[in-house]
């Protein structure tokens, strides 16, 4: 098992690897998002309180996640990059910071969207709210530090610090409903209480987070392909792979 | 089926303009990042056939 797990710790592994996996995640995203957005939108009842605006709960709820998830594993990648100084622990932080970034910005977004028919503004500086700003801060600077250094490998060192640092905001956002008096409401489902929800909504809930989650791994995969390609472009396995012969006689021609 | 037609499905009782502009706006950036990883894809393949194709001209002026 380790052993097979340091296979795919290089880049010339993981990519043929990634590459056959990213389309199953994907077509898993697309059958669980029609399921969840089907549940969701056709067969949840109207909420007593909000009515149907509760509905965007479906997408707020599952880009929240996965902005926490996605920053969490970054940082995850960070420490195995920092410990261990493998290279595919680099490509991998870089990989999935632009999809965290934008389910970041979809949370804000959905968040605005939510807030201004139930609470009638479209931004408060609550804990809750101001501490996923903060997320959504964090991975533009981390796009920004890791592009902005020429050296890939100081590149990496400089955002796998800024990730592991910046992880300490995640519990900060899950908490914040309970540590701070917040506008935003406390946590849907609670793994000590279990859900205030009816059945239906949790379900949709969980199966749109799920898709989003197959998502993210479907976009994190793809784009760490190209820059293994990019990154690894002068290992012999790279010039023999098909795709890149391919190219190389239509860039001759 | 909760819906007893489809302009009251749109009008999501009154709150249409927030859940359509919340789901809308998903759907817009996760098809826009799909394009874009694509673009990404095929960027990097140019790149690095480029240089192959650059290092094999080069080496075959330093054998003539």
């Amino acid at each position: 098992m380790m052993q097979k797990l340091f296979h795919y710790a290089s880049p010339q592994n993981f990519y043929p690897l990634a590459g056959k996996l990213w389309p199953a995640f994907a077509l898993l995203a697309t059958g669980l998002t029609v399921w969840g957005l089907w549940l969701g939108m056709f067969v949840a009842p109207t909420d007593f309180q909000q009515g149907e605006g509760y509905r965007i709960i479906f997408v707020h709820v599952p880009a929240s996640w996965m902005s926490m998830v996605i920053y969490l594993a970054m940082a995850f990648w960070a420490l195995l990059g920092l410990t261990f100084n493998t290279r595919l622990s680099g490509m991998m932080g870089r990989a999935l910071a632009p999809t965290g970034a934008i389910f970041a910005f979809l949370s804000l977004w959905t968040g605005a969207l939510w807030g201004k028919p139930m609470w009638g503004a479209w931004w408060v500086w609550d804990a809750r709210l101001t501490s996923e700003l903060i997320l959504f801060f964090l991975y533009l600077g981390y796009i920004a530090l890791t592009s902005a250094i020429d050296d890939p490998r100081r590149a990496d060192k400089a955002g796998g610090i800024l990730a592991l640092v910046g992880a300490l905001n995640v519990p900060v956002i899950y908490f914040s409903v309970k540590w701070w008096n917040t506008l935003h409401q406390g946590a849907s489902v609670s793994l000590t209480k279990g859900s205030s929800m009816a059945q239906t909504m949790l379900e949709a809930m969980l199966i749109m987070g799920i898709a989003f989650w197959m998502y993210a791994i479907a976009m994190a995969l793809y784009r760490v392909r190209s820059i293994i390609l990019v990154r690894e472009r002068h290992a012999q396995w790279v010039a023999d792979l098909p795709e890149v012969k391919a190219k190389t006689l239509e860039v001759q021609s | 089926m909760i819906w007893n037609s489809w302009s009251d499905f749109w009008a999501m009782g009154g709150y249409g303009v927030y859940v359509w502009g919340s789901f809308g706006v998903t759907a817009a950036l996760m098809l826009i990042e799909m394009v874009w990883v694509k673009q990404a894809r095929t960027k990097a393949l140019a790149h690095v056939a480029q240089e192959l194709v650059a290092a094999q001209t080069q080496g075959k002026d330093w054998q003539g």
